[in-house]
């Protein structure tokens, strides 16, 4: 750390001599330390703990029959929120955006709920009203269909905690997109669907992505709202999340750990992904 | 026409059960409002319009306005005096405190490093600036739940730090610290995130000029840098704050639970829910609801205050 700090202290005084450099090293230090403390130090004890006894033991543990259909639940279950995602979430922007309505605003303010609303608390709200004995609940039990407590109510919690990502992605980029090219669209004789295939949808389609990407990497994560919707029942609707969860109450670091590294994985690649896709959009732009 | 227009429209939809209904409801209401439209388009769209509008509405109203509407139900089930009593038990109310005292916690030391962090990744050149921005990002690809386990592998029985924590006389896990960093770590990102974009966009000339004219860089900060970034830092405040307030899985794995001790809020929610106790985890939820709607309201404010447009 002290050669680095040398290195960059040489580099700093030729560059920006307004600044004191003190400051800025005291400054860069707590940073590092900080981010060092919280966020990388417990990042490696957990994959020191999952790789410990070698890959052989990892790849046994992440494949074991509970801990695989738990993964294959999770990763089917966010794959289908976020196709439902893309299509409702490009939907519900491109009316908020094009369209006129009594409540508009007030529906565009609602819109974050799911984001600032504890993940429990909706757990909570969708067993109130999908649960077996509850109003809504009763009714669909009575024609059998099962939310609470079955996959359904997975998807379902998904789909809430999820909402706002696809729509304030996609909201933002239809509201720059020109009016003119699709008018022309319309002049040529182009449906509206047609129009919006050809026309709107290639604009958005970065966003959309973007979007969509953020609700698979949030879905895969998701605990608070899944356990109390789910039922946790291993090999039926026991997710991989909850799955760790289970590991630790048992004791189990190991297997544990190494679930929480294929899960860490998938996720931080998705979330560099995005990195990456908004940087080269904000890149392409600056070159328009 | 009409209807083939309608259908095209709908097409990519799966909610077909509901559009006949509305879609003619919609349909008087809109003859009622006659052309109102200054958008100039062809009159023949507007049944699709309305249909989609609705379509949109119902989604949104069966995911979360249904569902909100059902706990304030569930809490009131058995009446509101019911309801208040277990809010006010000696465990709901220590809960509550230990959430806002752990939030708020939580809160200021993210805020005081978050600024710091982001002027660093902002302002700061330095070789291992790309590392520090990918550490900021990891709680949000962290699982709440792997994060309350990641502080067991370092403070638990046999833990990296134990000993040292040990020697010192502390307990970190199943007891307020670790709920305190586990907080921490879940809300971290949002403080910089929010800042780093606004930092970017204040120019260092005003800095410059505030230094030249005999300030010292506390005070350039306090009396320059902070008032043109505060609205960022605003917003990023109520998120942590939203966020931290919210906390359930990494809490649970460090809490070890114990009632007026240790619970949290969402903590005593799951707990009733396992007693079986619905009217005071539908209250609770309620309360929590509450809080966080306080909350998009002033982020809400913030943002016309801004017209800073989010992107995640």
């Amino acid at each position: 750390m002290s050669t680095t700090q040398t290195n960059s202290a040489t580099t700093a005084f030729a560059t920006q001599r307004s600044l004191v450099p003190w400051g800025k090293f005291s400054l860069r230090f707590t940073a590092f330390l900080y981010l060092a403390v919280m966020v990388a130090l417990p990042l490696a004890t957990i994959i020191q703990s999952g790789l410990a006894d070698g890959f052989r033991v990892f790849w046994s543990d992440v494949t074991n029959v509970t801990a695989f259909s738990a993964l294959k639940l999770t990763v089917t279950s966010s794959a289908i929120v976020t196709l439902i995602n893309a299509g409702m979430g490009t939907l519900t922007a491109y009316v908020l955006v094009r369209y006129r309505f009594p409540g508009k605003g007030l529906f565009n303010a609602l819109i974050d709920l799911p984001f600032a609303i504890p993940t429990l608390v909706t757990g909570v709200m969708l067993v109130a009203l999908y649960g077996p004995q509850r109003t809504v609940g009763a009714w669909l039990t009575a024609h059998g269909v099962r939310v609470i407590f079955a996959t359904p109510g997975i998807v379902l919690a998904l789909l809430v905690i999820t909402y706002p990502f696809v729509i304030r992605a996609v909201q933002p980029v239809l509201m720059e997109l020109e009016r003119g090219q699709e008018e022309a669209a319309y002049t040529l004789g182009a449906s509206k669907w047609t129009t919006f295939r050809k026309v709107v949808l290639p604009s958005i389609t970065p966003a959309l992505v973007t979007g969509c990407l953020l609700s698979f990497a949030r879905s895969l994560g998701e605990f608070g709202s899944i356990v109390v919707v789910a039922g946790n029942i291993p090999g039926v609707t026991l997710t991989a999340p909850v799955y760790v969860f289970g590991q630790i109450e048992s004791q189990n670091q190991r297997g544990a750990s190494a679930m929480s590294i294929l899960l860490l994985a998938l996720s931080f690649t998705l979330i560099v992904s995005v990195e990456w896709l908004q940087g080269r959009n904000r890149s392409r732009n600056a070159q328009r | 026409m009409l209807n083939g227009e309608s259908s095209t429209d709908a097409k990519p939809l799966t909610k077909s059960s509901h559009e006949a209904g509305v879609s003619s409801d919609a349909r008087t209401g809109a003859a009622k409002r006659s052309s109102g439209s200054a958008e100039g388009r062809p009159r023949k769209t507007r049944l699709g319009e309305i249909v989609l509008i609705a379509i949109v509405i119902i989604y949104a109203a069966s995911l979360i306005l249904g569902p909100l509407l059902a706990i304030i139900w569930g809490a009131l089930a058995e009446g509101f005096k019911v309801a208040i009593n277990e809010l006010s038990s000696p465990e709901a109310v220590s809960s509550l405190k230990l959430t806002l005292i752990m939030a708020a916690s939580a809160t200021i030391i993210n805020t005081v490093f978050g600024v710091c962090i982001a002027w660093v990744l902002v302002r700061d050149n330095f070789w291992g600036r790309r590392i520090l921005n990918g550490l900021v990002d990891m709680p949000f690809a962290v699982s709440p739940v792997i994060a309350g386990f990641m502080l067991i592998l370092l403070f638990g029985r046999t833990g990296w730090l134990t000993s040292i924590t040990d020697a010192l006389g502390l307990k970190i896990v199943f007891a307020l610290p670790g709920i305190l960093l586990a907080t921490i770590f879940i809300s971290l990102p949002f403080v910089i995130r929010e800042v780093a974009p606004v930092l970017a966009q204040v120019s260092v000339d005003q800095e410059d000029a505030a230094l030249t004219i005999g300030a010292n860089r506390l005070q350039t900060f306090w009396h320059v840098t902070l008032p043109a970034i505060r609205w960022g830092l605003l917003y990023g405040v109520s998120l942590t704050f939203a966020r931290a307030v919210g906390e359930i899985g990494a809490v649970l794995v460090v809490s070890g639970g114990v009632s007026q001790l240790t619970e949290t809020s969402t903590l005593f929610i799951f707990r009733s829910l396992d007693d079986r106790n619905y009217v005071g985890a539908n209250a609770m939820a309620v309360v929590l609801a509450g809080i966080s709607f306080v909350i998009l309201l002033a982020i809400e404010s913030i943002k016309k205050r801004t017209e800073h447009t989010r992107h995640f």
